[in-house]
């Protein structure tokens, strides 16, 4: 057998050698040429592939070293007396009064404490700007969740203004001028002063995980986007993919082949390249102007993805359902099964591999859509973070967009964290799609 | 499985039908991407200090905002919208006829204009009309009638100037900024040409269009509405001009610098007291139907209109808003205050 194969293999090899024994000079300098011209080829896929992965690394690199800072935040601990004559002078413990109680002053006079001799009240303004507004709130929250804490003296580690934190991580420093930097020399000092009394610390920022959006930037978080980006995901699921399974399993499966169905087969292949902001308009047309659903919610926005990712879904699981080979499907029917239970017993769970990974692989373009969801109001300013569908919510795509058109400097970093956070989610989304492939996938 | 699919559509009926007779206990607001950075400042203290629910501000633009306001009546359309520029008459027709007559407007206070470089480049001196011999797109040819700008380099606008390729990166037509950059910067070099100026009574549209038009040849780019992005180029190219608002100046001033035009710099004060020539009010509109039906419009109004906001020394001057003048605060206070009736057109 081998010998036969080496002969085989061998016979062309000869012919062509003593062809090439035979050949004029001319032709040995084409053959030359032709492997050079290979070689060509190889370096440029090569190359190719060199460019390629040089662009992710360095996308990688720019998003990972400019987010990561935003994972830290610089925060002040101070110890705040939650006076009663300032909470709660009465002493009623009533709810409303508890909630607006001036608990900016009681954060304010703890740090003017410990700089007796800032006494005018532009530099008082000045030396305040320190501490985010958000630390008053801290404080608020802390008093009218426990309301037995008035009176006592708690020890606080209260966030710090984003121009603060900027300066404590090194992004605005003495070098450039006093008048084209957001922090004064004298701030600056005051910073430095009381990092050396070491009631400065540079913690892990939880509130990027635990808040929404905020306009402060060290306030502002992920949690409602990805919030409104897992409702809406949930609805876009919800929708998509039983239709989709249903109008893929019948055109595959019941459907005639006629004019009819080309035609819808045609169609459905054109809607896979529809630009997406078209949905978007469709979407405000019919689902809010014409039904009357609210605006940004992640009810329309689901409906809307939906739409997009139906054409995918439909298209993966047609080609995974021809992937079945029609033995399956002819020894059920010898059997005697219908023709339903032909489908919903054997080929539709033998498929399933491939319809879900067409279904991920629609979900994670519809993760990252942005267009379409600008026409029906997710493009938005929301500080709550959404408990159901008809809540206003963002997205994730949407929270760095409006972040990286934010004028203060600290977004910049929080654009890349958030980045990071939307890039987490598309990866795991494909590497279970991927997992899905190889553990489920039959070969015949 | 049938059933399965029969239980999501029952599920997703049930939560149409209800949503869409839901009355709204949250103020929406939509409009100019300007007014937003102001307008969500406001917004999310107002959610914090009161027990209203913080409103919804959508960024769509000075123009998508105020045709989403003037829809109609109803929770399903917004109540206010913010504009970079005041509402024209045909939207206040186009309003009227939707049945949204009862319009308080509320000026919040200036915006300016910004044209800058980086800050490794020289600062630049200008003047409006350089400005518009280095932008439009026609300019006087010398002998009383108008050419395609050929102006390649500064030095070609102004032998004083450097002789450096003229390449500004500004906002797209869709874009407010914009707009009021070519209405205040162009138009106001363009009128210092005696026979276009007089082209304003003869023939207007023309004279739009040459004091407007801004050239397509690639010495002006538009670089998107994102003013980040562009203070970004200007640190990477130092031989470019951007044109933004003060505010990114003001969160950027170690990378940009804003040129002086008519030999004023871009600063706080100089807008304020209105001798930097580039600067545009800002403005929010007010549905008067919907005051009292959704919880919290009035109360956002005083919040926004208070001293501690808009005035000097407010949390919006903060964030880069120019304050408007005492008389005219007070004004737009009380107009808040009775919501006041206040488009006259």
């Amino acid at each position: 057998m081998t010998d036969a194969v080496m002969t085989d293999v061998q016979t062309p090899d000869q012919m062509r050698r003593d062809r090439a024994a035979r050949a004029s000079d001319a032709v040995r300098r084409s053959l030359k040429k032709r492997y050079a011209a290979e070689a060509r080829f190889r370096a440029y896929g090569i190359g190719a592939v060199g460019i390629a992965m040089a662009f992710i690394v360095v996308l990688f690199a720019t998003i990972i070293s400019s987010g990561l800072p935003a994972f830290t935040q610089s925060a002040i601990t101070l110890n705040v007396e939650l006076k009663q004559d300032v909470i709660d002078p009465e002493g009623t413990r009533d709810q409303s009064t508890l909630i607006n109680a001036n608990y900016r002053k009681l954060v304010f006079d703890t740090l003017l404490a410990e700089f007796p001799d800032v006494t005018s009240r532009r530099d008082k303004r000045a030396l305040t700007a320190i501490l985010s507004s958000g630390a008053a709130f801290q404080v608020q929250q802390l008093v009218t969740s426990d309301p037995s804490l008035i009176g006592q003296t708690v020890e606080l580690s209260l966030p710090v203004a984003a121009d603060f934190d900027l300066y404590n991580k090194g992004v605005i420093n003495k070098g450039t001028a006093e008048s084209d930097r957001r922090v004064s020399n004298q701030q600056m000092a005051w910073f430095d002063t009381l990092k050396e009394r070491g009631i400065v610390e540079s913690e892990l920022n939880t509130t990027f995980f635990t808040n929404a959006d905020s306009r402060e930037p060290e306030l502002a978080g992920i949690l409602g986007a990805a919030m409104g980006s897992l409702l809406t995901m949930l609805v876009t699921l919800a929708l998509s993919f039983p239709i989709g399974v249903c109008a893929a399993v019948y055109l595959e499966e019941f459907a005639p082949k006629n004019r009819l169905t080309q035609i819808i087969e045609v169609n459905i292949n054109n809607l896979a390249a529809v630009p997406s902001i078209v949905f978007g308009l469709l979407g405000l047309a019919v689902f809010i102007n014409f039904f009357g659903l609210p605006r940004s919610a992640p009810l329309v926005g689901g409906m809307v993805l939906a739409l997009m990712t139906l054409p995918t879904i439909i298209i993966a699981s047609r080609a995974a359902l021809k992937a079945v080979p029609p033995s399956i499907r002819e020894a059920a029917l010898g059997l005697g099964a219908s023709r339903m239970q032909v489908v919903t017993h054997h080929v539709l769970p033998l498929a399933m591999p491939g319809i879900m990974t067409g279904t991920i692989i629609g979900m994670a373009q519809a993760l990252g859509e942005t267009a379409p969801l600008l026409m029906i109001g997710m493009v938005a300013f929301i500080v709550d973070i959404p408990g159901g569908i008809t809540d206003p919510a963002t997205v994730l795509p949407v929270q760095v967009y409006l972040w990286a058109d934010s004028p203060e400097r600290a977004f910049v970093a929080r654009t890349s964290a958030a980045i990071m956070v939307l890039l987490t989610f598309l990866i795991f989304m494909n590497a279970l799609a991927v997992l899905l492939r190889k553990k489920f996938e039959r070969r015949w | 499985m049938y059933r399965k699919f029969l239980g999501i559509a029952v599920v997703a009926g049930i939560a149409i039908a209800g949503s869409a007779a839901e009355a709204r206990d949250q103020i929406r607001i939509v409009g100019s991407s300007t007014v937003y950075p102001f307008a969500t400042v406001v917004a999310e203290q107002f959610g914090k200090t009161t027990q209203f629910k913080t409103p919804v501000i959508e960024s769509t633009g000075s123009g998508g905002g105020l045709k989403l306001f003037c829809a109609g009546v109803g929770v399903e359309h917004p109540d206010i919208t913010n504009a970079s520029r005041r509402i024209k008459k045909s939207e206040v027709e186009k309003c009227a006829k939707n049945g949204v007559t009862d319009i308080t407007e509320i000026k919040i206070g200036y915006d300016g204009i910004v044209f800058a470089n980086a800050k490794s480049a020289p600062q630049m001196k200008l003047t409006k009309q350089q400005i518009f011999l280095a932008l439009a797109k026609n300019i006087p040819d010398g002998k009383g009638g108008l050419k395609e700008n050929d102006n390649m380099t500064w030095a070609d606008v102004d032998a004083s100037l450097p002789a450096k390729k003229i390449e500004v990166l500004g906002p797209p037509p869709t874009s407010g900024t914009r707009d009021a950059f070519a209405e205040l910067a162009l138009e106001g070099g363009c009128k210092t040409f005696d026979f276009i100026k007089a082209m304003k009574k003869s023939d207007k549209k023309k004279y739009k269009a040459v004091c407007h038009g801004i050239r397509e040849d690639g010495a002006y780019v538009e670089a998107g509405e994102n003013d980040v992005l562009i203070v970004r180029k200007l640190e990477a190219n130092p031989d470019a001009f951007g044109v933004f608002g003060f505010s990114f100046l003001d969160q950027n001033a170690d990378k940009v610098q804003g040129s002086l035009i008519g030999g004023v710099a871009p600063e706080f004060e100089t807008i304020a007291d209105g001798s930097y020539p580039v600067s545009r009010p800002l403005y929010f509109y007010v549905k008067g139907a919907h005051v009292g039906k959704v919880p919290g419009i009035k109360e956002y109004v005083t919040a926004f209109t208070a001293e501690k906001t808009f005035g000097p020394g407010g949390i919006l001057s903060d964030k880069g808003l120019i304050p408007m003048p005492d008389a005219e605060r007070k004004k737009f206070q009380k107009d808040g205050e009775m919501m006041a009736n206040n488009i006259s057109m």
